[in-house]
């Protein structure tokens, strides 16, 4: 791409977000205006016997709960642009600084969990494809369709009982040991808190991307071209290697970054399963907690987080595949 | 090579979809034989493992876990029919829209990319917080958002019809738009709709399950796998296994089955997909 072009797609891209970020705010505003649940109340919490009611108006009043939703709309958005999400009720702290800190820990499951299905979902595709019709690919296949329709968050119950309750190999919950301080835990320990529910997201994510590697692989080798190196006299693998491998990689490509939004879907599940301290359980416990402020600031993120995946996928495309990047669109 | 002749696609289409519809069928018809207030407390026997009188074992409070099961599971076709029926209905009229126009188009498919950007499960929290959660948050939950992708499928659909020459003929006499959409466009997407209105009941009792499990669905005293499961979390390090493993495995069984049978549908609507 020239780089007049290139300004000119990024430029696009950007906007596309600043719009889409306005919608996703100005929407769950409004939907989080119409709870029932009282900010004032959660704010105060426990010692809600000790606050008198002129306190509350005043706390109200402070807020700005009184004013037009447009207002508190505008308060908000001018808020967020300064860089100030506000302060999490449940955790006392900025929003911005609870959510660095376990996108931390959750973009370390998801990382592993992604490049885990990635590669071997490919794998498990190209085995598939290149073979299909037999025992493996029927049995592969038979796994996957099972694999789609199973709720992750049973798979993940099922792999704690297994190994952590039944086997004893791996621990129960948490990021790390308890009891030990945090920079003592090493990275064994880390890993071993996460190999679980890191499995969990992955096993769920090998199946897409499998059937569709598989579907595309079948494309490609039943392709005339193919067929006529075929008859040129090239080996399977050289065919593989040749033709197959990165037509067919496109898809489990753009598969992995377009499902960001399943892939954090996963996560919130897993880390609820293994009390995993991510942003997933955050969300949760914001939902649960009517902590506000951060609900509302991780769908913020969890969607610039979404649109970053699809954004890569759409480039990756383009990169890979030169008739994308020459011509327009599909 | 094989002895008895095979079988031919569309016979095997026709058992896949009698058996998938058995199981779906006997799973409502046994959870509303069970009835209301069964499975009954019955504290001297709790959490027995399976047995003979309790095929799936009981929980904390002596219930049986296959009646709760049975219960849970026609819980969740019941809301499910319901939100699919709704999103299936806002992907149908969003797709006839598209195609009125293409400022209704541009508008209908960014409308799509929005909900598809940002996670699904975050946007279900979402509605249910600010309906304060219970049945009314969930079903609202699910039938607002499984529309984009079914849209996306119907609006291609219709976007072929409308390319064709007999909808050009009835444009050019000067039929309105509407003659067209009903007269010309409807009858060719009611089956596609159809199954996708089936193959959406997957989706919808699966993201059910998971956000009564995170615990902003259904509440504790309604009969729900997500409650089964989330409840037995606490019991899971003493080793009592059969709390989580049957009813997960029933909702798996649930979910595939709708899975084959919208599949078998389609294959028997769709030659395209039998000569495949």
């Amino acid at each position: 791409m020239r780089p007049q072009k290139l300004a000119s797609y990024f430029i696009s891209k950007l906007l596309r977000l600043v719009l889409l970020l306005f919608a996703v705010s100005l929407a769950s505003f409004i939907l989080i205006s119409f709870s029932p649940v009282d900010p004032v109340q959660s704010y105060i919490g426990a010692e809600a016997s000790r606050v008198s009611p002129e306190q509350r108006k005043e706390i109200e009043a402070y807020w700005g709960l009184n004013e037009p939703l447009i207002d508190q709309y505008k308060k908000w958005v001018t808020a967020i642009l300064q860089g100030d999400l506000g302060t999490s009720l449940l955790f006392r702290a900025p929003v911005s600084h609870v959510i660095g800190e376990r996108f931390v820990a959750s973009f370390l499951l998801m990382a592993i969990a992604w490049i885990l299905s990635g590669v071997i979902g490919l794998i498990l595709g190209i085995l598939t494809g290149s073979k299909h019709g037999s025992w493996l690919d029927r049995s592969i296949r038979l796994y996957c369709y099972i694999l789609s329709s199973t709720p992750s968050f049973w798979l993940g119950l099922l792999l704690l009982m297994t190994f952590s309750v039944w086997l004893g190999w791996s621990p129960v919950g948490l990021a790390s040991p308890a009891g030990i301080l945090t920079d003592e835990v090493t990275i064994w320990q880390k890993l071993n808190h996460l190999i679980l529910p890191a499995l969990t997201l992955s096993l769920l994510g090998v199946a897409q991307t499998t059937l569709h590697t598989r579907q595309k692989l079948i494309e490609v080798l039943a392709s005339e071209y193919a067929i006529y190196a075929k008859a040129k006299g090239e080996s399977d693998l050289q065919l593989l290697w040749r033709h197959g491998l990165r037509n067919a990689a496109l898809p489990a490509i753009s598969i992995q970054f377009a499902t960001f939004g399943e892939l954090f879907g996963g996560a919130v599940l897993a880390e609820q399963v293994f009390s995993y301290p991510g942003l997933g359980q955050a969300v949760v416990q914001a939902g649960l907690g009517g902590d506000i402020p951060l609900l509302l600031g991780i769908v913020l993120f969890s969607t610039i987080f979404v649109f970053t995946g699809n954004s890569l996928a759409d480039i990756i495309y383009r990169l890979i595949d030169p008739r994308l990047r020459n011509g327009g669109r599909q | 090579m094989k002895k008895a002749p095979a079988l031919s696609i569309r016979v095997k289409t026709i058992l896949r979809m009698m058996l998938s519809g058995l199981i779906l069928v006997g799973v409502v018809v046994g959870g509303l034989l069970i009835g209301e207030g069964r499975p009954s407390v019955d504290l001297l026997n709790r959490n027995t493992p399976p047995s003979l009188n309790h095929l799936f074992g009981t929980d904390w409070l002596g219930r049986d876990l296959l009646a709760r099961t049975l219960r849970g599971l026609t819980m969740s076709i019941m809301i499910g029919v319901i939100s699919v029926t709704i999103s299936a209905t806002i992907a149908f009229l969003l797709s006839i829209i598209s195609s009125w126009g293409r400022f209704l188009d541009i508008c209908v498919n960014w409308f799509i990319d929005m909900f598809l950007s940002v996670p699904h499960i975050v946007i279900l929290l979402l509605i249910s917080f600010a309906l304060g959660g219970g049945v009314k948050g969930v079903i609202a939950g699910l039938a607002l958002t499984h529309w984009p992708i079914l849209t996306r499928l119907l609006r291609a659909e219709v976007m072929q019809i409308k390319e064709s020459e007999y909808v050009s003929l009835s444009r050019q006499l000067g039929k309105s738009r509407l003659f067209i959409s009903r007269r010309h466009i409807l009858p060719h997407i009611i089956p596609q709709l159809f199954v996708g209105w089936l193959l959406l009941f997957p989706h919808v009792i699966l993201h059910e399950s998971a956000i009564t499990f995170l615990g902003f669905g259904l509440p504790a005293e309604q009969p729900s796998i997500g409650i089964i499961l989330s409840e037995s979390m606490q019991y899971l390090t003493a080793g009592l296994w059969w709390l989580a493993f049957f009813p997960g495995l029933a909702l798996l069984l649930v979910v595939l089955s709708y899975d084959l049978l919208g599949n078998s549908i389609r294959t028997f609507i769709d030659p395209y997909q039998v000569r495949k």
